[in-house]
């Protein structure tokens, strides 16, 4: 396998579009971070709606008695770590290694899907024990929120699978190396509200 | 791992022209290692009693590893501030609306 550079060379079209911007900094990119803005509210929403009703349920189906820490500390760990093999993809793309680029982007999705597969088998787990999504106030804003993040989760490793297709293909238009990095500010931040998540979620009491 | 991927990664300057910084492979295993051993510090608080400093020092902990990401994985701290106010506006709006939200709902009281 060969490697071929990532970024476009000097006559590439798309290149000039990238730059010729009134601030000098990418379009892409400020969206994206402006779209990671907007999501912060999102799931503010859902995160302070889950910590008004968390000890509205009944019996011994709440929180404290059906959390699994361990097994969901593990699926923290995973996800905290596909963090560190996506910045290695976009290291690797930024230093027009295309190859590594690729192996990173599938050992990430292939961590995602750990975590996403983990988050089924909690789900499945929970509904086995009687908690069923309209079960109490506290159980439809748990499966709301997680599984909200469970999508953006599952949205990204699509995102991954899909860029390392079109690299492979050839088929990434303009800056490859900035694609990388923007799917990657993504993944960080399907990452960062997972750690709230986990604190607030699972960790502290109700 | 090849050669390649152990090159420099060199964020592009700044239009304030401030922002030159190199960071290796290394460096982002080292950050990746220190957030692993903070959420292990997490799990391990939950299990201990130790009374009223629990619950802030987990919200510390927690804020430490936010910002670690962004700041270093994000390369937030490296990059153009414009970046920066966009992503901070909503981080910052969030929580001000929600926390008015919960006030006016006594979650606190």
């Amino acid at each position: 396998m060969t490697d071929t550079a990532l970024r476009p060379d000097a006559h590439d079209a798309h290149a000039d579009d990238t730059h010729a911007t009134t601030t000098g900094l990418s379009h892409n990119k400020m969206g994206m971070w402006l779209f990671l803005g907007s999501e912060c509210l999102l799931f503010g929403g859902l995160i302070s709606t889950y910590m008004l009703y968390r000890g509205r349920h009944s019996g011994n189906l709440g929180p404290d008695q059906i959390y699994d820490i361990p097994f969901t500390s593990v699926s923290s760990f995973v996800l905290l770590m596909s963090s560190l093999t996506m910045v290695l993809a976009v290291s690797a793309a930024k230093g027009n290694d295309e190859r590594n680029t690729r192996v990173w982007l599938v050992i990430t999705a292939l961590l995602g899907m750990t975590f996403v597969g983990g988050q089924v088998y909690e789900f499945t787990t929970f509904y086995r024990e009687g908690l069923g999504f309209t079960t109490s106030l506290f159980s439809s804003s748990f499966y709301t929120l997680t599984g909200f993040h469970g999508v953006h989760v599952t949205v990204g490793i699509i995102m991954l699978l899909a860029l390392t297709l079109m690299l492979r293909h050839r088929r990434v238009p303009g800056d490859k190396a900035e694609v990388v990095e923007l799917v990657g500010l993504y993944w960080h931040f399907v990452d960062i509200v997972w750690i709230i998540i986990f604190t607030l979620v699972y960790l502290i009491p109700a | 791992m090849s050669e390649r991927s152990e090159q420099i990664v060199t964020t592009a300057p700044t239009a304030h022209g401030d922002a030159h910084h190199e960071f290796t492979t290394k460096n982002y295993i080292v950050v990746a290692l220190i957030l692993g051993a903070i959420t292990g510090l997490e799990v391990a608080i939950s299990y201990v009693d130790i009374g009223a400093v629990f619950i802030p020092l987990l919200l510390i902990l927690m804020a430490i590893k936010f910002f670690t990401v962004v700041l270093y994985f994000m390369h937030l701290k490296f990059d153009n501030r414009l970046y920066s106010l966009l992503f901070y506006m909503g981080l910052g709006l969030a929580p001000a609306v929600y926390i008015t939200t919960m006030l006016t709902m006594h979650y606190f009281g």
